[in-house]
């Protein structure tokens, strides 16, 4: 019912925890058994260990969160050696998400890390707006992000999900644009850039002024992008942005998603994903649905009439 | 867990008593718990609030805790009533290391809100045969709370920025004369890189706040540079390595 089949990814469902929200799973491990997860999309990867932005790194918002992390990671090696390890005990997919300042240093991270026969798929991240150089431009011209998708992909041994920034005008370009490049798949969305100004100190909260937007703020934009994304693109799409019960889980199948990533959330409820996994199969019962993979896109594919007795 | 009381013990100051059986598993003063503040179907305010046990009482299987009101969370939180429940995550992070053996003299330095954990650190050296010394710090009359607490573990000094209670002036005026071997601080930053310049050759632990967001480890919102350029990680993470560090191994900054 719950079962998803992506490129690379043989899912038993479609929930995971999105980039870095859940680190290397060490401390949710404590809390559950990871193997109940569909997957995890590990923390940004670089290639040298970055220490990321001074403090403070997170604000609240009305319903959301900013943070600028600043990619802190201990390098592709590091992961390889220490983290990669322990992750191979269960019976989960890995997702290696991968970052970088230069063409190169994404191409060296994404040529290690998929080398890892823990490693699943690549999931490119070229939207993170909490990073000085590079970041941005990867995220925002078609044609760059087409450039080092078609650069990964020829030195990756696993699937490349592209990670598109929701700070464009035009997503449909982005996509297609990466999509003609190669990628297997796209994850959508990373967060928005955003700011909040403390009253006292008049001064912006974050130490590195702006920060991305995530949390169920977020997610009507998330939505919509992917609603449009994916009527235009033939590859699959791991939806998030806001996540957080099984309903809108079933509201990202809805606009297009194929599988769906857990970012915020996890902050809120530690156990948000394990509870979101036991719901699903009773709202889709509910939904007269038997394989979640009916869902995907209905929200704007022609309408099938089903028979007059669930119209009531 | 239960609320089983819920009051305002000096301005804007609450102490909150939380039954349940997450306190047979508080392992040391200093760890904290991390509150939902908006109930399960609310998402404002959407993340939770970090608030150290200030004591334990294992056989109630009863937590205190003591916030100041000041935002948006901590308003909501006051407003919690006793007999209703309220969702905590914890116990969380390391706390104050209490020495196994060799009982001698500890000295307490607390500011503000920062005096709640240094509550149930005293009680536990003073079970152990330390000999205690605390020096508290509030802005004014008003906003002391515990005096008569501290008292009974040992000795009490409480300083007022404006001299309404106690002496006037700040904590780390009278640190010179006292006597010790170890040391405990809890408060906001520049007392605490006051404290450290002030105790020299003497152990100090420091208690940290930074503003987080998991509160277990996995988001590196909180973390705080190591001292020792030639640290492995570079870094310690305020929610789970501590929120007490002993004070050379992380920057004050
Ligand atoms: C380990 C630890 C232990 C703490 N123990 C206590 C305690 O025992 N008693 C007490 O009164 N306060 C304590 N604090 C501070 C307390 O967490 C903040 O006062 C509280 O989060 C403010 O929330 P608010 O909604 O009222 O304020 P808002 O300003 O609305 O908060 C907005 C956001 O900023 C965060 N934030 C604001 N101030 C702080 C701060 N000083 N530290 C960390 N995050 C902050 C909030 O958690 C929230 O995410 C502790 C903090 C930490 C890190
Ligand atoms: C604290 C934090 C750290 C993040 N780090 C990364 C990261 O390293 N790489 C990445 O691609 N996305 C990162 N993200 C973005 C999330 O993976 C996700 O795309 C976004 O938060 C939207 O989902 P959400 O609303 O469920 O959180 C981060 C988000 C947060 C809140
Ligand atoms: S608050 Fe997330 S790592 Fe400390």
């Amino acid at each position: 019912m719950l079962e998803v089949h992506l490129p690379g990814l043989d899912l038993k469902n479609p929930v995971m925890p999105a980039s870095g929200c859940f680190a290397f799973g060490a401390e949710y491990g404590r809390l559950y058994d990871l193997s109940k997860l569909g997957a995890i999309i590990i923390k940004a990867a670089t290639l040298e260990p970055r220490f990321g932005n001074p403090t403070p790194r997170v604000a609240e918002t009305p319903g959301g969160m900013l943070n600028a992390i600043g990619l802190q990671n201990p390098g592709a090696d590091k992961i390889i050696s220490q983290e990669l390890p322990r992750l191979a005990d269960y019976d989960v997919p890995i997702i290696a998400n991968i970052a970088g300042s230069e063409m190169s240093d994404y191409v060296a991270t994404a040529k290690k890390l998929s080398e890892n026969p823990v490693v699943k798929a690549l999931e490119l991240n070229i939207s993170c707006p909490n990073v000085k150089h590079g970041g941005i431009m990867f995220g925002t011209v078609p044609e760059v992000a087409a450039e080092l998708t078609a650069k990964v992909k020829a030195v990756s041994k696993k699937p490349v999900y592209v990670k598109l920034s929701p700070n464009v005008t035009d997503i449909v370009a982005m996509a297609e644009a990466v999509e003609a490049a190669g990628a297997d798949g796209l994850s959508m969305i990373n967060t928005l850039l955003g700011m909040r100004i403390d009253l006292k100190t008049q001064k912006p909260v974050l130490a590195n002024k702006t920060g991305g937007l995530s949390g169920p703020a977020i997610k009507p934009v998330a939505i919509r992008m992917v609603y449009e994304v994916s009527q235009k693109v033939k590859i699959p799409i791991i939806g998030m942005g806001g996540i957080q019960n099984a309903d809108d889980v079933i509201e990202y199948f809805l606009a297009g998603a194929s599988a769906v990533a857990i970012g915020t959330a996890n902050f809120v409820d530690p156990f948000v994903c394990p509870k979101i996994i036991e719901q699903l199969p009773k709202k889709l019962e509910a939904l007269h649905v038997t394989d979640i993979n009916e869902l995907v896109g209905r929200s704007w594919r022609p309408c099938v009439k089903k028979n007059a007795s669930s119209l009531r | 867990m239960l609320i089983t009381g819920h009051r305002e013990i000096a301005d804007n100051i609450f102490e909150l008593k939380l039954q349940g059986d997450m306190a047979a598993e508080v392992s040391q003063p200093g760890q904290f718990v991390h509150i939902r503040v908006s109930g399960s179907d609310s998402i404002t305010p959407l993340l939770r609030r970090p608030i150290s046990i200030c004591s334990v009482d294992k056989k109630e299987k009863e937590l205190t805790l003591i916030y100041r009101r000041s935002g948006l969370g901590t308003e909501r939180m006051a407003r919690a009533e006793k007999g209703s429940r309220l969702d905590a995550l914890g116990p969380l992070g390391h706390g104050f290391p209490v020495p196994q053996e060799d009982a001698g003299s500890a000295l307490i330095v607390g500011g503000g809100v920062g005096v709640p954990p240094l509550y149930g650190l005293s009680r536990e050296l003073v079970k152990k045969g330390f000999r205690v010394t605390h020096v508290l710090g509030f802005r004014s009359a008003k906003d002391v709370f515990y005096e008569q607490e501290f008292a009974t573990l040992g000795q009490t000094i409480i300083l007022t920025e404006d001299g309404t209670s106690g002496q006037k002036g700040l904590v780390t005026d009278v640190l010179d004369g006292l006597n010790y071997e170890a040391a405990f601080a809890c408060g906001p930053l520049p007392m605490l890189k006051a404290v450290k310049n002030k105790v020299t050759g003497r152990p100090l632990y420091i208690s940290l706040e930074q503003r987080m967001g998991c509160g277990i480890g996995a988001c590196l919102a909180c973390v705080v540079r190591a001292s020792d350029t030639n640290d492995g990680k570079g870094y310690r993470r305020v929610c789970c390595d501590g929120p007490v560090f002993k004070a050379e191994e992380v920057e004050l900054c």
